[in-house]
């Protein structure tokens, strides 16, 4: 087995032991971190694809944005006593729904993925990076949809500041 | 280099992460993991993208990454500043115990 299979298999065992903990996991800490290996896991598979720009502003915004927004979420509205006794418990029937009909969504798409003849891979030339061509497009072809999105971020953040502003 | 894995496996494993996350959101009755399991989602269809973009030599899919990370961390910002207002406003993050909209 190559070394290459070898990592992919960890990063996705990775990935996959850390989702399940955020969503089965008792207390809400631990799903939290569990969220940061989680997002750890999937950059490492970024950089396996080959994907090394994305793979960058993963760590920094998943990891150092949005992570660090939850933690604190969970700090500030987490009961003194700590412990999450009564989430998740739903009943029977309603988790045998959720979990039939997650299996499905699941089993559906990877025989998709199965089945569909995918085109042949194009022989790209080898690059060092992938920066110069992400950051060409997307001052060029894509340079609206880039004002856009920092309107939208903008907006976003002048609008969440005041929505939890103390009154 | 890529030939190793299959690019059904990286699609796979998407699909598992998807799959995943969709009980949170569907099981879970706290507003906050509600928001870790949208991520997980999210995270699940960005790996997508890449994996297809990144054997079929097309830069698209990481444009199209980083707009989804952008609209993900303008939703986590204002989600969790409704959560947080919630929270002073009712004392709980529960979703099934506000019910001030439903009629």
């Amino acid at each position: 087995m190559a070394l290459y299979d070898v990592i992919f298999y960890l990063f996705a065992t990775i990935v996959l032991v850390s989702a399940g903990g955020v969503v089965f996991s008792r207390k809400m800490m631990y799903s939290a971190f569990s969220l940061l290996f989680t997002f750890f896991g999937v950059s490492g598979l970024y950089v396996l694809l080959s994907a090394d720009f994305i793979a960058v502003t993963q760590i920094m915004v998943y990891v150092g944005g949005i992570l660090v927004l939850i933690i604190f979420g969970v700090m500030l509205t987490t009961k003194i006593t700590g412990v999450d006794i009564k989430s998740g418990t739903l009943g029977a029937f309603q988790m045998g729904i959720a979990g039939l009909a997650s299996l499905a969504i699941a089993v559906f798409m990877i025989i998709m993925s199965m089945n569909t003849q995918w085109m042949q891979k194009d022989p790209l030339a080898e690059t060092s990076t992938t920066v110069e061509a992400i950051g060409g497009l997307l001052f060029t072809e894509y340079l609206l949809a880039f004002g856009v999105a920092a309107i939208l971020l903008l907006v976003a953040f002048i609008g969440a500041a005041l929505i939890a502003r103390r009154k | 280099m890529l030939e190793s894995i299959p690019l059904e496996y990286y699609l796979g494993l998407s699909a598992i992460i998807f799959a995943i996350g969709a009980v949170g959101v569907m099981t879970r009755k706290n507003a906050i993991i509600i928001f870790m399991s949208i991520e997980l989602m999210l995270n699940a269809v960005n790996l997508t993208f890449i994996s297809i973009s990144s054997f079929f030599g097309n830069t698209g899919g990481p444009i199209f990454v980083l707009f989804v990370m952008a609209v993900a961390a303008a939703e986590a910002a204002v989600g969790l500043a409704i959560v947080l207002a919630l929270f002073r406003l009712k004392k709980t993050v529960y979703v099934d115990e506000v019910n001030t909209l439903k009629w």
